[in-house]
């Protein structure tokens, strides 16, 4: 039987990182993984959730819930942080024994973050990727702390053949972005920017790798600043890489 | 210092920071957390011993009346007295009473919290008491006329250099920036104060209610010097420090040291029963525990938010903390710093004075991992978020009014479908000026918040068409 999937593409995803998503879907499609696409997806609520405005956050999850609650299939994104709220945060917005909070409750069962779907649910490791490069990996928060996710990336980019691994000091330390935090802060941002752009800089990798796009801007934009050629690329983008299809395709990141 | 502000300013405290303080504080929390992971991997039980604690913790504070009541009957049949204090005017009150009663002169202090809290060392000084804090830190920071940048490293911002210069210039002594010889400086200055105070004061780290028992954990002796020599000793411990029995105590204290500098267990771990029974016994004429309350009966009524007081104060929260790591305990205005002062602070001050806290943080949750007793910090930074910005129950909204309605649009516009699917459409045609090989480098303001650090990534959403070209061709 085939399994299907919805693809939940996140905003900052769709904003920025589109060849990610291009990716994603080639490869579930390798691994014989139908995608769905609901149309009407928007934003799921985290920043506003994040920066206190919880009503506002209610809203767009109560139209998240309604959008992906049309289908029963599994719904996998490429963000361990929108995968966190989902997960963990609708279930705070709805007091129990709302119909809201029992879809809540059904749908957090069912969606997955991109690395924990192949792990977990469709029981894979080796993608056959093939990626001829040095990598640095950095531990999203949210992936790491959020979901408990502390070695499915790792284990997937580890059967990447060509790929060689090179230990990143700091690995869990946050890189600063923290959303509104950025922002908020920026000079706190910048500082822990600034200690993770160096212990990227000192691994003498030519990409760092993360699974947040959140992570990607900040960092990216931290190399890219610190006139650095080191690229971050999402894991997605590594995993989808194979020998016949030419390897990393992306914009100018 | 520690003086009740009347408005943290967080943001601005960030755009000047010290250069040598971040150093220092890495420094001295790297190496903690260092021997803090030792621990850890020392004790397979220790996720185990983290649920037990945090069980432990929750259960006393939903039965505090109950503990509180048992540990007053216990500590006065074994000779103590007891004086309840709804707040930090009351709490100072009481402990100038009792010295005044006792013609105090000089106080001898151990390093303490809950006195930072009530800014008690003013309130002795001016009423004429002489007070000595006798912790290496504090007594460091006392010199200097601030107050603790750390929960249990208080002068954990100072290079040694630093300290040698300070020793040197208040104490007439020619100081060399050695560990060793300073804290020699220290010990001869304080000697002679354990001999001449009347009256020594301290903190808490726990209340035995099971026999009215009081811990104090140190690192120096100092706190056996100041709970035994003078006649007299005061305690002042917050409610929330109180624990059922012996047994739980253990478990609590397996955790602390662990989690505050990596330590098995403290050098002293004192357990004082109220005053000397008998003469020739050890120990003051009387002990005296005030207990503070300053707005934690107020924290316990927020089923949410009541989680803070599981906090044990092993600053374990901070040592991890990449914000608190670059910025330092100062940042954030009040006796206690970093994750727990970021939650603890708007609590009992109040969103309107310290509303920037709870927005002092990534959300990275590396505070809840390391929390001994499991205080869900980030979720209470959320939960304070929203009040900051909402309002709830406990207090109307204090952001300002531009914040409220831009975010309640750009809900409205997420909100909506099509609405957003345009705006996407249009995000790569506005932003087209400034974009540069892909990046933004600069950006107009509120957006130059982000550029200023690092540049925006172009807009660049294409995956739609994508996904319909490919569905058509099937």
């Amino acid at each position: 039987m085939t399994q299907k999937v919805q693809l939940f593409i996140t905003c900052l995803g769709e904003q920025f990182y589109p060849t990610v998503l291009e990716g994603m879907v080639t490869l579930l499609e390798r691994l014989g993984v139908e995608c769905q696409f609901p149309n009407a997806q928007t934003c799921c609520g985290q920043p506003f959730y994040n920066s206190g405005f919880q009503s506002e956050a209610g809203k767009l999850a109560k139209t998240w819930l309604q959008t992906f609650g049309q289908s029963e299939a599994p719904i996998v994104s490429p963000s361990g942080s929108c995968v966190n709220m989902v997960r963990h945060h609708y279930l705070e917005l709805f007091p129990a024994g709302t119909p809201e909070h029992a879809q809540a409750v059904a749908i957090a069962q069912r969606t997955y973050e991109f690395t924990e779907y192949l792990v977990h649910v469709l029981n894979v490791t080796d993608v056959g990727a093939y990626f001829p490069h040095k990598v640095t990996y950095h531990a999203s928060c949210h992936v790491l702390r959020g979901l408990g996710l502390r070695t499915e990336a790792k284990q997937l980019l580890g059967a990447v053949r060509g790929l060689e691994m090179i230990p990143l000091n700091g690995e869990e330390t946050c890189c600063g972005f923290g959303g509104v935090f950025s922002v908020v802060y920026p000079e706190i941002s910048r500082a822990m920017l600034r200690d993770k752009v160096q212990n990227i800089l000192a691994t003498g990798a030519e990409m760092v790798v993360a699974s947040d796009a959140g992570c990607l801007m900040n960092i990216g934009g931290g190399l890219r600043k610190a006139g650095s050629s080191i690229r971050a690329v999402h894991t997605i983008e590594i995993l989808a890489a194979t020998e016949s299809n030419g390897g990393l395709k992306r914009g100018a990141q | 210092m520690s003086e009740r502000p009347t408005y943290i300013k967080f943001g601005e405290y960030t755009e000047h920071i010290p250069a040598n303080i971040p150093a220092a504080v890495q420094q001295a929390t790297g190496r903690f957390l260092d021997l803090y992971q030792t621990r850890v991997s020392e004790m397979p039980q220790w996720e185990e011993l983290r649920q037990a604690a945090s069980d432990i913790r929750l259960h006393t504070l939903e039965n505090l009346d109950f503990y509180l009541e048992k540990m007053e009957q216990n500590v006065r049949a074994v000779g103590g007295q007891v004086h309840w204090t709804a707040d930090a005017a009351q709490a100072r009150a009481t402990v100038l009473e009792i010295a005044k009663e006792h013609n105090v002169k000089t106080a001898v202090k151990v390093k303490s919290m809950a006195t930072e809290e009530i800014g008690l060392n003013h309130a002795l000084e001016a009423a004429g008491i002489q007070t000595y804090e006798t912790d290496l830190g504090e007594f460091i920071i006392q010199l200097m006329g601030t107050g603790p940048s750390h929960i249990i490293v208080p002068a954990v911002h100072l290079k040694k250099e630093e300290v040698a210069d300070l020793f040197t210039q208040k104490l007439g002594v020619k100081a060399p920036p050695d560990p060793v010889k300073l804290t020699a400086i220290a010990r001869a200055t304080l000697r002679e104060k354990f001999l001449s105070a009347e009256m020594g004061i301290s903190g808490g780290n726990f209340l035995v209610a099971e026999t009215g028992t009081l811990v104090i954990v140190t690192n120096e002796g100092n706190g056996r010097m100041c709970t035994t020599m003078p006649d007299l000793h005061v305690a002042v411990v917050g409610v929330d420090k109180v624990v059922p029995d012996w047994e739980t105590l253990t478990v609590l204290l397996k955790l602390l040291a662990r989690s505050a500098t990596g330590q098995k267990l403290s050098t002293y771990t004192a357990f004082i029963s109220g005053p000397r029974r008998a003469a020739g016994e050890n120990g003051p004429k009387e002990f005296h525990l005030v207990l503070l309350d300053n707005g934690r009966s107020k924290i316990l009524e927020d089923p949410v938010a009541r989680e803070t007081l599981k906090c044990i104060r092993c600053g374990g929260c901070l040592n991890v903390c990449p914000v608190y790591k670059n910025v330092g305990g100062f940042a954030y205005g009040w006796f206690i710093s970093g994750p727990i002062g970021a939650i603890f602070s708007p609590q009992i001050l109040g969103t309107e004075a310290a509303r920037e806290l709870p927005f002092a943080s990534s959300l990275c949750g590396a505070c809840a991992d390391v929390c001994p007793v499991k205080v869900p910090i980030p979720k209470i930074l959320l939960h304070l978020r929203r009040r900051v910005v909402e309002g709830d129950q406990f207090a109307p909204p204090s952001a300002p009014v531009v914040v409220r309605t831009g975010a309640k649009l750009g809900a409205f516009v997420l909100g909506i479908p099509w609405l957003y699917r345009f705006g996407t459409r249009l995000l790569p045609i506005f932003t087209a000026p400034f974009r540069k090989d892909g990046w933004m480098p600069s950006l107009p303001a509120p957006a130059n918040l982000w550029t200023k650090v690092r540049p925006f990534p172009a807009f660049r959403a294409n995956f739609r068409q994508w996904w319909a070209k490919r569905t058509k061709r099937g």
